[in-house]
C-alpha cells in the first residue's frame, strides 16, 4: 500500500481535534499534560462548544495551556484560577468556564480560591493535574508529595512531621455541598484514557444544569520531576500514588 | 449621602456589569449598600463577596478580560493584598475601577484616615513597570463623579485606575448629584475572551511572554501608553494662585483643611495659594512648575510622613525650597497648625 493510499479519508481512523492548535507541546516527553491537554480538547470538539468556552491556565508547566487549546482563555495568576474563573462565570453564565491548574497551584497557593469556588458551587470545570510535584520550577516538593518521597526540597525525602502531610484535596472538596461531580482519573493506560475522557465530558454536559463545580483531579507523571524515563514513572505512580491517591469517582450526582 | 454609599450607588449608575469585594472598615459601606440594592434587579448588575482581597482582585481581572466594566473597592491592608492582581491587570492591560478608602498603616494600623498609600497608589505599588491612573476626590461629589470618569479612562487606555479616597470622604455625609443611569454597555471588545468567533484567533489574556525582547516591547507599548495619559487626563485645580507668594500642594480631603487654612492666612495678608491635584496620576508637573517660578516656597500638607512632597520636589526641581507639614497615624490636621507650619518652615524658613 502506497503512502498516498493510507491517507486516504476513508482509511482515516483517527484525526487531531481541531480544538487543539498545530502548536508543538513544550512538556517533556512522556508527561501526563499532552494527554490531558487533548482529552479536553476532544470532548470540547465533540460536544461543540469551541466558540463557548473560556478556559483559565494556571501558572505551572501548564502555563502555557493557551497555547494549545484553541479556545478563548485567560492565563491567571499562581492559584487564582478558581477566582479568575468565577469573574468570567458570574458575568458570562451561558459560556462554559473550566480552569486547568496543577498540584502546587490548586492545592498550596491557590487552596482558599479552590476551597471556595468549590463551596460556592461555582459552576464551573476544574481540571486538576496532580503529579506530586512543583514541575515548572524544577521538582520541587509539592503539597500532594508523598511521604518519604524525594524532591529538591525534601532531598532525604518528605518527612511528615516537619513538612507535613500529603494532602488529599480532592477528597476534602468531596464533602463540600457545592460540588457535583469529584472523580480521579490517570492518563497512563489506554483505558484510563478513555476513563478520563468520560469524566470531563460528564463533567462539562453538568455544567448546562447549574449544579455545582465538577472537578476531575488526573493522577499524572513527572518524568523530570521524578527523575525517571516516562516507563518507570507511569510504574512507579501506579506503585506508589495510586494506593494513596485511589481512581475512580469520589461523588457522583444522585440519581 | 454617605462617601462609600455614593460610590455604590455611581457603580451601578455608570453601567457597572460586576463588584466583587471584601468588607475591611472604613468602606465596608460600598458591598452593604450594594447588598442591600440588588443591583442585578435593576440592571443586571453581579455583586459578589469574595473569600478575601486577593480572589475579589482576581474575579476583576477575569471579569474585566471578558470586556466587562467591574469595580472593587477596599482599605489599605486589602489593598496591599490586591497589588499582585493589579499587577497582573495592569500587564494584561485590562480596564477596572478600584476603590482605596485609605486608613492608616503599617500593618494593621488604625481604621482612621490617612493619605499613606500616595506611593503604592502612584509608584506602582505591586512588581513590575506599571502606573495606575489615580484619582483624588476631595468630595462625596466628586468620588461619585470619578467612578463615571474612572471607567471611561479605564476602557479609553485599558488600564486600571484607583481611586485614591480616604476614611474622612469614605464616611462623610454630604449633598451629592448623582449622574443619570447609564446602560451597561453590549459591546463585545476584540481583546475580550466572550468565547471564539468563527473567523477570527482565539483571545488570549496573559501578562506572560517567554522572550525579554517581546517583553520589552510589551513595556516599552505600556510607557508609551503612559506618556499619552500623562499628555491628555492631568487634572487639577487652583485657588488664589493669581497674586500667590506662597503655595501650598494638598490633595483630597486634606485639601479641604488646607484650603481652610489658606483663607486664614490670607485674613492675616499672606498671599498664599493652593494647589489640588485631582489626579495624582498623571500628575500636574507642568502645572507646578510654572507656579514655583514665582513662588518663594511651597508646602505641601498630607495626611502621611511625606509622600506627595516628593513629586512636587521633582516637578520644582530646585525653583523654589519645598517643605512638607503632616499628621498622620489618621490623625487629621487642623487649619491652624497647617499656617503656623506655612510660617516656620516656608515664610520664616
Ligand atoms: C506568586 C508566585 N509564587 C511562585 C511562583 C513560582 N512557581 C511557578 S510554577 C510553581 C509550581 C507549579 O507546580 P504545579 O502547580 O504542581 O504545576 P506543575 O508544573 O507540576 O504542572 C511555582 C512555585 C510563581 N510563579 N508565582
Ligand atoms: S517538568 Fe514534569 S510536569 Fe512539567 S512538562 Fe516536564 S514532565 Fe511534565
Ligand atoms: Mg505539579
Amino acid at each position: 500500500m502506497s503512502e498516498n493510499t493510507i491517507k486516504n479519508p476513508e482509511n482515516l481512523v483517527y484525526e487531531k481535534t481541531s480544538v487543539m492548535t498545530d502548536r508543538v507541546l513544550h512538556y517533556c516527553p512522556g508527561c501526563g499534560h499532552g494527554t490531558a491537554h487533548r482529552m479536553l480538547a476532544e470532548v470540547i470538539d465533540e460536544l461543540g462548544i469551541q466558540g463557548d468556552t473560556i478556559g483559565v491556565a494556571p501558572v505551572g508547566c501548564s502555563v502555557l495551556a493557551y497555547y494549545y487549546f484553541d479556545v478563548d482563555m485567560q492565563e491567571a495568576a499562581h492559584g487564582r484560577a478558581p477566582a479568575v474563573a468565577t469573574g468570567i462565570k458570574r458575568v458570562l453564565p451561558e459560556k462554559y468556564v473550566f480552569t486547568y491548574q496543577g498540584d502546587g497551584d490548586l492545592a498550596a497557593i491557590g487552596t482558599a480560591e479552590t476551597i471556595h469556588a468549590c463551596n460556592r458551587g461555582e459552576n464551573i470545570l476544574v481540571v486538576f493535574i496532580n503529579n506530586g510535584i512543583y514541575g515548572m520550577t524544577g521538582g520541587q516538593m509539592a503539597p500532594t508529595t508523598l511521604e518519604g518521597m524525594k524532591s529538591s526540597t525534601s532531598p532525604r525525602g518528605r518527612d511528615v512531621k516537619t513538612m507535613g502531610n500529603p494532602l488529599k484535596i480532592t477528597e476534602l472538596l468531596a464533602q463540600l455541598p457545592g460540588t457535583y461531580f469529584v472523580t480521579r482519573q490517570s492518563v497512563h493506560t489506554p483505558a484510563n484514557v478513555r476513563k478520563t475522557k468520560k469524566a470531563l465530558k460528564k463533567a462539562l454536559e453538568y455544567q448546562k444544569l447549574d449544579k455545582g463545580t465538577c472537578f476531575v483531579e488526573v493522577v499524572a507523571n513527572c518524568p523530570s520531576g521524578w527523575k525517571m524515563t516516562p516507563v518507570q514513572s507511569n510504574k512507579w505512580m501506579e506503585e506508589n500514588m495510586f494506593p494513596y491517591y485511589p481512581l475512580g469517582d469520589i461523588k457522583v450526582p444522585e440519581k | 449621602m454617605k462617601g462609600n454609599e455614593a460610590l455604590a450607588e455611581a457603580a451601578i449608575r455608570a453601567g457597572a456589569d460586576a463588584y466583587f469585594g471584601y468588607p475591611i472598615t472604613p468602606q465596608s459601606e460600598v458591598i452593604e449598600y450594594l447588598m442591600r440594592e440588588n443591583p442585578v434587579d435593576r440592571t443586571g448588575m453581579q455583586v459578589l463577596q469574595a473569600e478575601s482581597e486577593i480572589a475579589a482582585i482576581n474575579m476583576v481581572y477575569g471579569a474585566a478580560g471578558c470586556g466587562k466594566r467591574v469595580m472593587t473597592s477596599s482599605s489599605s491592608p486589602g489593598v496591599s493584598l490586591k497589588m499582585e492582581g493589579i499587577s497582573y491587570i495592569a500587564g494584561a492591560e485590562l480596564p477596572c475601577v478600584l476603590v482605596n478608602v485609605v486608613r492608616a498603616g503599617p500593618g494593621l494600623g488604625t481604621i482612621q484616615p490617612s493619605q499613606s498609600d500616595y506611593f503604592q497608589a502612584v509608584k506602582g505599588g505591586g512588581h513590575g513597570d506599571y502606573k495606575m491612573i489615580v484619582l483624588a476626590p476631595a468630595t462625596v461629589q466628586e468620588s461619585v463623579d470619578y467612578v463615571k470618569l474612572g471607567f471611561e479612562l479605564a476602557f479609553k487606555y485599558r488600564n486600571p485606575v484607583m481611586i485614591l479616597s480616604d476614611g474622612i470622604i469614605g464616611q462623610m455625609m454630604e449633598k451629592v448629584e448623582l449622574f443619570e443611569q447609564q446602560p451597561r454597555s453590549k459591546e463585545e471588545p476584540e481583546w475580550a475572551t466572550v468565547g471564539k468567533k468563527e473567523g477570527r484567533d482565539s483571545v488570549i489574556v496573559t501578562s506572560l511572554q517567554l522572550q525579554s525582547e517581546e517583553q520589552e516591547k510589551v513595556n516599552l507599548r505600556l510607557q508609551s501608553k503612559y506618556r499619552e495619559v500623562e499628555k491628555n487626563e492631568v487634572m487639577y485645580e487652583t485657588y488664589n494662585c493669581e497674586d500667590a507668594e506662597y503655595l501650598f500642594a494638598a490633595f483630597g480631603s486634606c485639601a479641604r483643611i488646607t484650603r481652610k487654612a489658606m483663607e486664614m492666612a490670607r485674613k492675616k495678608g499672606i498671599k498664599v495659594g493652593l494647589i489640588r491635584p485631582q489626579t495624582l496620576y498623571p500628575f500636574p508637573v507642568d502645572a507646578i512648575s510654572e507656579l514655583s517660578e514665582r513662588m518663594k516656597g511651597i508646602l505641601t500638607v498630607e495626611m502621611n510622613a511625606g509622600q506627595m512632597v516628593e513629586d512636587v520636589r521633582l516637578a520644582v526641581n530646585g525653583k523654589t525650597p519645598v517643605e512638607h507639614f503632616g499628621r498622620f497615624g489618621g490623625v487629621i490636621p487642623s487649619p491652624e497648625e497647617i499656617l503656623e507650619a506655612l510660617e516656620q518652615k516656608i515664610i520664616g524658613g
